[in-house]
């Protein structure tokens, strides 16, 4: 129990230990998954798999933007900054992402004009500033993101600019937790339910979880004491028979969402037939693309996209890792051929990725790593 | 990008709709305000932002809790504060 000093209330997370621990049914085995990598983040740095019993595991879910998007998208949107007058700008995060063809420092490196920017509205102002060049977001989240991108994008629409554009990677959450859901290999007990995503889409789409698959799910904040209560609250429903929607993180999401953010959205973005995720393959209606109506700002539209479908490298095992399947250190090339500062897959990238939130808090040294990867 | 940052509403720009001056870890910043259109948002209001957009609007306390976090991660929230830092929102051309 190593960061139990950081607690804001060390009681309080030995008490719910406690009172987890006494919900456990003798030889019964539980498995919730925290939806949102800002989660995995939380759970390894404060070590929160030492507050609970051994029966207790937490699995590690596709809520991570960067981790699922598929090498083949990194490419296209290469391909779209290497094209003339093109200024592509993304998100810091998206820049050592490995494409099958590098990442975008090694593009940029290779004389392509990729820049970082905080936020959609930096893109905006690069458009304004540059008339003659053709400025492309490379817009990519979950629900927390798309409506600022929207936003953008109406914004862009009204001032009648027209060298501006988004390549669109978004993606819904709702479709990738009923893949999970769906799949043989995957037994849960419940779900750790996302805290940012939930603001803009609130609780209720997530009913259908308890509805039709009989599972519970608790939204969560992003402390080790939100996280530990959300466990708590899936325990006891789990103990008590019961499959419901609970909002643990009640003081930032309301069950409703954000009607704005909702409508912005809908206005610009309608959900693509098909988006393929890194490690969960094609999931029917799981991310968003722009809308006819805004079509002048689609740079899917306006410039040649490849499309081309690249593999994962072999040794990579993120699409395990994504699925909960595998824990991070499980992977073959975790903590040796790939870390943090050289990559291979995706969960090693973001710092929200599991891979690189268990390199960099877990408790296992990079010493210790090559010991427990050697087998 | 995933990070939601608490900021302060220092004042709410009546020449520029949907912006406000927003302190965040103590550096004035501009803030998109237009997804909080629901809400009645005043200066000494907090709000959770991410990507320059407030998401939603958060008590103090919650701020306060939300802030001690992310200090506590280290180089992700170093790096998101200083790309906001380097986002210029304010100048709108």
């Amino acid at each position: 129990m190593r960061f139990v000093d950081e607690f804001r209330d060390a009681d309080k997370a030995r008490m719910l230990s406690h009172r987890i621990a006494e919900l456990c049914e003798p030889g019964r085995q539980y498995k919730f998954m925290e939806v949102c990598g800002g989660h995995t983040h939380t759970i390894y740095k404060h070590g929160l798999e030492d507050y609970l019993p051994e029966s207790v595991r937490l699995v590690h879910g596709p809520g991570c933007p960067v981790c699922v998007l598929p090498m083949g998208r990194v490419d296209d949107d290469i391909a779209i900054a290497e094209q003339h007058a093109v200024i592509m700008t993304t998100f810091g995060d998206m820049m050592r992402v490995p494409g099958g063809r590098g990442s975008f420092f090694d593009s940029n490196a290779a004389g392509a004009d990729i820049r970082m920017v905080y936020s959609p509205l930096d893109s905006l102002k690069i458009a304004r500033r540059n008339p003659d060049r053709r400025v492309v977001f490379m817009a990519i989240g979950m629900e927390t993101t798309a409506p600022s991108t929207a936003m953008t994008v109406l914004r862009a629409h009204a001032e009648g600019l027209t060298n501006f554009s988004i390549f669109c990677n978004h993606v819904t959450i709702i479709p990738a937790i009923k893949a999970i859901l769906d799949s043989p290999d995957m037994r849960l007990d419940g779900f750790i339910g996302p805290g940012h995503v939930s603001t803009v889409v609130g609780c209720r789409p997530y009913e259908y979880i308890s509805r039709d698959y009989h599972k519970p799910l608790v939204c969560a904040g992003f402390e080790p004491l939100d996280i530990l209560q959300s466990v708590y609250q899936l325990m006891l429903q789990v103990s008590e028979g019961r499959c419901e929607v609970e909002n643990q993180y009640a003081r930032v999401v309301p069950w409703n969402g954000n009607a704005k953010a909702l409508r912005v959205i809908g206005e610009v973005m309608e959900l693509r037939p098909f988006f393929e995720w890194r490690g969960l393959g094609f999931i029917s209606q799981s991310a968003l693309q722009v809308r006819e109506k805004y079509a002048a700002y689609d740079a899917e539209r306006i410039f040649s996209v490849p499309g081309v479908r690249v593999a994962d490298p072999k040794a990579c095992q993120c699409g395990e890792v994504l699925k909960g399947v595998l824990r991070p250190w499980e992977c073959k090339v975790f903590g040796t051929a790939c870390t943090p500062e050289t990559p291979i897959g995706t969960c090693m990238v973001s710092s929200e990725g599991a891979c690189a939130a268990y390199y960099n808090f877990g408790r296992f040294t990079r010493e210790r790593v090559k010991e427990a990867t050697r087998t | 990008m995933c990070l939601g940052i608490p900021g302060e509403i220092v004042e709410l720009l009546a020449d520029r709709e949907d912006f406000a001056m927003v302190s965040v870890a103590g550096v004035k910043r501009v803030v998109n305000i237009g997804l909080l259109e629901d809400e009645e948002l005043a200066a000494g209001d907090w709000i959770l932002i991410h990507v320059g957009f407030a998401l939603s609007k958060i008590d103090e306390a919650e701020a306060a809790h939300s802030i001690r976090m992310l200090e506590g991660m280290g180089q992700a929230y170093t790096d998101e504060l200083i790309a906001l830092a380097q986002s210029d929102l304010g100048a709108e051309r």
